[in-house]
Formats: C-alpha cells, sequence, structure tokens
C-alpha cells in the first residue's frame, strides 16, 4: 500500500509538478542564446513566475517519495516504473500547455508505456 | 522586378528549426546522462544508510545525518540539479511532451548502471522494455520539438 501511495506521488505530483515548470518557461521566454550567462539570466527570469513555485514544490513532494522507495527497492526497477507519467504528461501537454501531440508522438508515448509494462512484468 | 526577388530570397527567414533541434537535443543529452547518475549515486548513499526512520521524530536527526553525511548523496543532488536546469531550458524552447519522452533515453542508462556499478540483475524482458521505450523515442523524434507560441 505504501509502495501504491509513494508510486501515484512519484507519477501523478511528479509530472504536474514538470508541467508547472513548462508553463513557467513558456511564459519566460526562450533560450536565444547557448551560453552560460544567457541559460542564467533566463533562469532567473522564471523565478518571478509563480508557475515555478508551485512546480518546485510538488516536484520536491515527489522527490522525497522517490527517496523513500529507493531505500527499500531497487533503482533500475523504481526509476524505469516512473515511466508511466508520459501518459500523465502527454495529456498534460495538451490540456495544460496546449501542445498539439500528433499521431507520431502518440505512437512514440504509447511504446515508451509498452516498454514501461515489459519493465514491470520482468520484475515480478 | 529581379531586384526584389532577389531581395525577397536573401531576406528569406534562417533555418532556425536546425538550431532549434540543435539546442533541444544537447540539452536532452546532458538530461539522460545527469538525471540517472544523480539517482543512481542517490540511491547508493541510501543503501549505504540502511534503514530510514522517520519516527519517532527523535530518529530524525541521526537519519538525516547519516543520509545526508556522505559526498555521495551531494553528488547526486549536484547532477539531479544538472538535470533540472537543463529539463528547463529545453521546455523554454520545445514542447513538454516531446522533451519529457525523449528524456527515457535515461531509462536505459539507469538498467546499465544498475547492471554495472550497482550489480543489480537485469533480465532480458527487461531489456527488451528498456528497447522499446527507446524505439518510441525514435517516433517522437520524428515530430517537430514544438507546436505552441511564446505568449506575447
Amino acid at each position: 500500500m505504501l509502495e501504491f501511495v509513494l508510486f501515484v506521488m512519484i507519477i501523478v505530483v511528479g509530472t504536474a509538478g514538470e508541467l508547472c515548470l513548462g508553463r513557467a518557461m513558456r511564459e519566460t521566454g526562450e533560450l536565444e542564446r547557448f551560453r552560460p550567462g544567457a541559460a542564467a539570466r533566463l533562469l532567473w527570469r522564471a523565478l518571478r513566475v509563480k508557475w515555478i513555485w508551485i512546480g518546485v514544490a510538488m516536484m520536491t513532494l515527489a522527490f522525497f517519495s522517490l527517496l523513500l522507495l529507493l531505500s527499500f527497492e531497487e533503482v533500475s526497477f523504481v526509476v524505469p516504473v516512473t515511466a508511466l507519467s508520459y501518459l500523465v504528461g502527454a495529456l498534460g501537454g495538451i490540456f495544460f500547455l496546449g501542445e498539439r501531440v500528433e499521431r507520431q508522438r502518440w505512437i512514440g508515448i504509447l511504446l515508451v508505456c509498452i516498454g514501461v509494462t515489459l519493465v514491470l512484468i520482468a520484475n515480478r | 522586378m529581379y531586384d526584389k526577388w532577389v531581395a525577397t530570397e536573401t531576406t528569406a527567414p534562417a533555418p532556425t528549426h536546425s538550431r532549434l533541434h540543435l539546442k533541444t537535443y544537447s540539452l536532452i543529452a546532458i538530461m539522460v546522462v545527469a538525471g540517472p547518475v544523480g539517482n543512481l549515486l542517490i540511491a547508493m548513499s541510501m543503501k549505504h544508510a540502511g534503514e530510514v526512520k522517520l519516527w519517532p521524530p527523535a530518529a530524525l536527526l541521526p537519519t538525516f545525518t547519516r543520509v545526508f553525511g556522505s559526498l555521495t548523496i551531494w553528488i547526486g543532488i549536484a547532477s539531479l540539479i544538472t538535470f533540472i536546469v537543463a529539463y528547463m531550458l529545453a521546455l523554454s524552447m520545445a514542447d513538454y511532451s516531446f522533451v519529457q519522452p525523449a528524456a527515457a533515453l535515461g531509462y536505459g542508462v539507469v538498467a546499465v548502471l544498475g547492471y554495472f556499478v550497482l550489480h543489480e540483475s537485469v533480465s532480458p524482458l527487461r531489456w527488451v522494455g528498456i528497447a522499446v521505450i527507446c524505439f518510441g523515442v525514435a517516433f517522437i523524434r520524428n515530430t517537430h520539438p514544438r507546436t505552441t507560441e511564446n505568449p506575447s
């Protein structure tokens, strides 16, 4: 049961947090030049967007769930399973960020999910 | 007439798509390495620290000093910070639904590291699963990294 709750925390809350980061970066603007200074300025500007703090809070929660889970599960089992968050991520991308997920991308995401399922089965 | 044609030719938009691809792929490459390395180092230090006791509250401090007292976990945390910075920069120019699945290549790295460094057993079926994940990422790579515009 604890394992299940921790997985939900990592997958749903963690992905929602990343989506918030995506929203914040979208509002901040694009990295124009591939230079450390430009990157630092962009990140500094991003810190003033509220979404980043909502995202960081959610990701922190997911991170500590991951730490706890890693203390009693194998790393090459735990981390691939969190890839289930791709479905949550694609839906969030469409409905929260307004992205267009075309057929090729859906096929890719589904393949990733099949791969994840195989990883799960291989562990039982 | 001819001059006008030449002018429109030379002022045609630069091929920004390939630059977008190059920047996005470079950042994803950093994510793919830094993320798994961070997770691995943290897993190693958590295993080394033994049982994590969060209750009673008096057990919190010894647990924290044991977990955060090793250099390994701090290098792991630094790797994860590198990962998240690369992630944020990638998200500034590409779709979430592109970057997130593309970073799945990291799961292959996780299995390889788990196998060679932590000496965990990785079954053939799990390798197949990881291969399918990589195959899926190849499909995602065929789509344009960005389908939205910046809000002005």
